[in-house]
């Protein structure tokens, strides 16, 4: 009998190992899987037991949980809602969060891997346990100051500042009130969120960095401009001075946005072509270099490049390859470039640091409860699009575009501003995308610019970057010139 | 007799000095001590955890009951001086953590009173005490058992049946296994395993030798003669018509179980096991084909996060649930009185385990999960050392009932197996369940003594 006994224990034994594996998987190695299931709601719970820490700009909260007496314990409130509101994002019961409370929900909620610790420690004392602080770049007067001069307007702003990569400033409007999508009422939340999908404009996306992306227009002549001056097309060449151009391989023609020649004489040069942005020597000289200069070109920029700022950025695109007449419209901004504010932004940026882009960035630091600093940003080098020497150049054509070009409406008296603009086609009867993009001061910047307004800032196709886009953008480099 | 020899004690060794109830008594004592101490501390931490504050009218309740557990304690000095040590505060520490973790879902909940299961398990826990201090007491020889088999086996049939009277009959959750008598509702399929199991052991004493030494031997197995095969095609058909008319799918494992270990330990023939295998497994597929309860416990086992079993009525959202549970609890759990085992259904009793895991993490669950194999453990020694084959069998399938059964509902919401409704042993709410289980503690701590007190071999 006792073989046989010692074969049932041997049984009993391997139910319970089996038993033993079964939870270890569960308890262990599937816990991430099982809490980011939607139909977890003890994770949903468990999120609002931890206070979730602050978002700080410039010391203070424009994103904070405020102690109430319900189920969750806790109200996620957004004090200055709408300005932030692209920044911040919102955070919802269970239906999702975007912006800084998603990208760095971890932190926020206490449950990040470098919190691990803290929550060990909260758990054998029983504190409540509480997430962390998140310090933000943006300043709050650039903040203000672009928010204000965009006004009604449909688009967004986007300031950097060029040797850091801090982001000073991300507006997009039309934009909502957080604070309505944090409310403790799931059903409401949805309403609101279903509400604010139906709005026209899109107030949930920022469009800073995502949404339908934009043509850059001539502001992408930065980036021609810099691919000619860079592979030796530009430096001694000029193009022919059409007023009429053929595009090749095609009966279309394009045209310059006054109409005629490119200023005077039979040839043009790319500088007298950035500064008045001219359409048909851009051409000339993007079918020159060919499409795959021009690619590389844009490439290096950050076109087709993954960057998070932490919130994921939509890459900007180009068409690659392409054929010449399509090489011709791509090489002022039409044709299929799309482009975000913020990659805009980083055109100006490369041009004013000496052709280098330092990654964009919001967060400057995160800070644990008990004041450690979990995570301190550096500024770290994105791309190296050009050299110092064509960035010189590039600045020269930005100030005279600005002086005594196509940009004059940025111009600030006292203070030397680098600029492009842009007034970018969308459909032959649509209204036009307008641009500007610039850094101040040319010789010390300390601010890089982009502005974007749609819809031709409600004056159809009359409207332009230097009418509607450079003055809002003067707006926001006096607020950081002024600091 | 079909054991070898008896085997010549080799003084010095093998053998040491066993005598010792005393000592064995009074390190019972210690243990048992340590285990009402966690208990209540368990209690404590779920009122610091959920209320914030201590409420001591629960905590007397709780202390009632842990002077049962002594009082089982002074009993068995007297009438079991002999019994194993081990058996008693594993037993009262699983009861113990059972207690606390329903009575924090009661407050999660908002029962009170009489509403509260906690309050209505330690009631219960006292009722059963009381039962198995009345075994110890009343059963001074477990040999005495062996003389009423068939009674046991006649009994056991009648407990079975009575859920489909109509009139005292009920059915919960789907499964008939209930009877209600005034304002008690009573699951006699619990003791009717116990009665199960006396009978099994006084039945396959009597008739081993015809089980196990006649038969045609194919490919090296011993087949036994078709008409040996009446009892075990008894029981299957038995466990069939509790899957069918019952719908209670683990009862039926449990029977069938543990009538086939028992067979197999009693013969030693593996045949035994192929046949009882195949037989149940042949009546589980056809029940899943044709019994739509079946089918659906098997698709939500094999696809439980698949929206449309999640959304299906009898589909995974309770295996869900409580698996998010146990995940919610990770290694080393919410803390007692933190977490959030209310949002499982049934958490308080076919679930208990999960809200164990949530709350104790995957520490605890090791820790329960140990504690039974250590009950089990003392169980299996009383048969591996009885000389008696009834009481040797009756060891081995009482120590069995319980770790398939821990199996078959701790498998069940881990996701071994299909899910099925039983109980856990001493920590589900559930008086049915907790009275059987002290009795079969009381069983085997009377056992164990009457080991003891004839040594023949310890191991």
């Amino acid at each position: 009998m006792s073989k046989e006994l010692k074969r049932v224990a041997i049984v009993v034994l391997l139910m319970f190992g089996a038993l033993f594996v079964a939870t270890t998987s569960i308890q262990f190695f599937q816990t991430d899987t099982l809490a980011a299931d939607s139909r977890n709601t003890r994770a949903l719970y468990a999120s609002y037991d931890a206070e979730r820490g602050p978002i700080l700009v410039d010391g203070q909260p424009i994103a904070m949980s405020v102690p109430v007496d319900d189920d969750y314990k806790f109200q996620r409130t957004y004090p200055n809602g709408p300005l932030y509101s692209q920044v911040t994002g919102y955070y919802t019961l269970g239906q999702g969060s975007t912006g800084i409370e998603n990208s760095l929900g971890d932190f926020l909620s206490g449950t990040a891997d470098s919190q691990f610790l803290a929550r060990i420690n909260s758990i054998i004392t029983g504190q409540k346990p509480k997430g962390a602080s998140v310090e933000l770049t943006i300043d709050p007067v650039v903040q203000q100051a672009a928010w204000d001069a965009l006004g009604d307007y449909k688009g967004s702003v986007v300031a950097i500042e060029p040797s850091t990569g801090r982001i000073l400033a991300m507006v997009s409007k039309p934009t909502f009130d957080p604070n309505t999508l944090a409310v403790h009422d799931t059903q409401n939340v949805i309403d609101t969120y279903n509400s604010l999908l139906g709005e026209s404009g899109d107030p949930l996306i920022n469009r800073s960095i995502d949404g339908n992306l934009y043509p850059p227009g001539s502001t992408f002549k930065i980036v021609t401009s810099s691919a000619a001056l860079q592979s030796g097309v530009a430096a001694t060449d000029t193009q022919p001075n059409l007023a009429r151009f053929p595009l090749p391989g095609s009966n279309n023609t394009v045209s310059n946005a006054g109409g005629g020649t490119c200023g005077g004489g039979d040839s043009v040069s790319l500088e007298t072509a950035f500064v008045l942005s001219c359409n048909i020597p851009m051409a000339e000289f993007g079918v020159q270099m060919g499409d795959s200069t021009l690619v590389d070109m844009a490439k290096a920029f950050g076109f087709t490049k993954d960057l998070d700022i932490p919130m994921a950025v939509q890459p900007s695109t180009i068409r690659s390859p392409m054929a010449d007449d399509k090489l011709a419209l791509a090489s002022f901004g039409q044709d299929e470039d799309r482009v975000t504010p913020l990659q805009v932004a980083m055109f100006s940026a490369a041009v004013a640091n000496k052709g280098t882009i330092m990654k964009p960035n919001l967060v400057d630091s995160i800070t644990a409860p008990d004041l450690t600093v979990l995570q301190q940003f550096e500024p770290k080098v994105f791309a190296d699009p050009i050299t110092s020497a064509t960035s010189s150049t590039l600045s020269q054509f930005m100030v005279s575009a600005v002086q005594n070009g196509a940009a004059s409406n940025a111009r600030i008296d006292g203070v030397s501003v680098a600029g492009k603009t842009g007034t970018a086609e969308n459909g032959e009867d649509d209204p036009y995308t307008l641009w500007f993009t610039g850094f101040a001061p040319a010789d010390n910047p300390r601010v890089a610019i982009a502005v974007v307004v749609e819809d031709g800032g409600g004056e159809n196709q009359s409207g332009s970057g230097n009418s509607i886009a450079a003055p809002i953008a003067k707006q926001v480099l006096e607020a950081v010139l002024n600091k | 007799m079909i054991e070898a020899s008896p085997r010549v004690p080799d003084a010095g060794r093998g053998i040491r000095r066993i005598r010792v109830p005393q000592k064995l008594r009074n390190l019972e004592l210690f243990l048992l001590i340590l285990a009402c101490g966690t208990n209540a501390f368990a209690v404590v931490l779920v009122q610091l955890g959920a209320l914030g504050t201590v409420d001591s009218t629960v905590i007397t309740l709780g202390a009632s009951l842990s002077v049962l557990v002594l009082g089982m304690h002074i009993a068995l000095r007297y009438v079991a001086p002999n019994a194993d040590p081990f058996i008693l505060p594993v037993a009262a520490i699983l009861n113990g953590i059972g207690i606390a973790v329903i009575y924090h879902v009661d407050l999660l909940k908002g029962n009170t009173g009489w509403e509260s299961v906690a309050i209505r398990q330690v009631v219960w826990s006292a009722i059963a005490l009381v039962c198995a201090i009345a075994v110890v007491v009343i059963i001074r020889n477990h040999r005495v058992l062996q003389r009423y088999t068939y009674v046991f086996m006649f009994a056991a049939f009648v407990l079975l049946l009575l859920p489909m009277l109509p009139g005292v009959g009920q059915e919960i959750f789907g499964a008939r296994v209930w009877i209600h008598i005034g304002p008690f509702s009573f699951q006699p399929g619990e003791i009717a395993k116990i009665l199960l199991a006396i009978f099994f052991a006084g039945f396959l004493v009597q008739r081993r030798d015809t089980l196990s030494l006649v038969g045609r031997k194919v490919l090296g197995v011993r087949f036994p003669r078709a008409r040996d095969l009446g009892p075990i095609i008894v029981i299957w058909a038995l466990s069939m018509s509790v899957i069918v008319f019952q719908r209670d799918l683990g009862t039926a494992l449990l029977y069938f179980g543990l009538f086939v270990v028992m067979l197999y330990v009693a013969t030693g023939r593996t045949s035994w096991i192929l046949l009882g295998g195949g037989l149940f497994l042949a009546g589980a597929v056809v029940a899943s084909q044709t019994l739509t309860y079946v089918n659906d416990r098997f698709n939500a086992w094999l696809n439980p996060f698949s929206q449309a079993n999640y959304d299906d009525v009898g589909g995974s959202f309770q295996l869900v649930q409580g698996i998010f549970g146990l995940a919610n609890g990770g290694l080393i759990g919410t803390g007692l009185g933190r977490g959030r085992p209310d949002i499982t259904p049934l958490s308080q009793s076919d679930f208990i385990i999960s809200a164990i895991g949530e709350e104790l993490g995957l520490a605890g669950l090791f820790a329960v999960l140990c504690l039974y194999l250590l009950l089990i453990a003392r169980g299996l020694r009383i048969s591996f050392a009885g000389h008696d084959d009834f009481g040797r069998l009756l060891g081995v399938g009482l120590s069995f009932v319980i770790a398939l059964q821990c199996f078959v509902v701790i498998g069940g919401v881990t996701r071994v197996i299909p899910l099925t409704g039983l109980t856990t042993p001493f920590l589900a709410s559930g008086g049915s369940s907790l009275m059987a289980n002290w009795i079969i503690v009381a069983l085997l701590l009377r056992l164990s003594d009457t080991v003891r007190n004839q040594p023949r071999l310890v191991i």
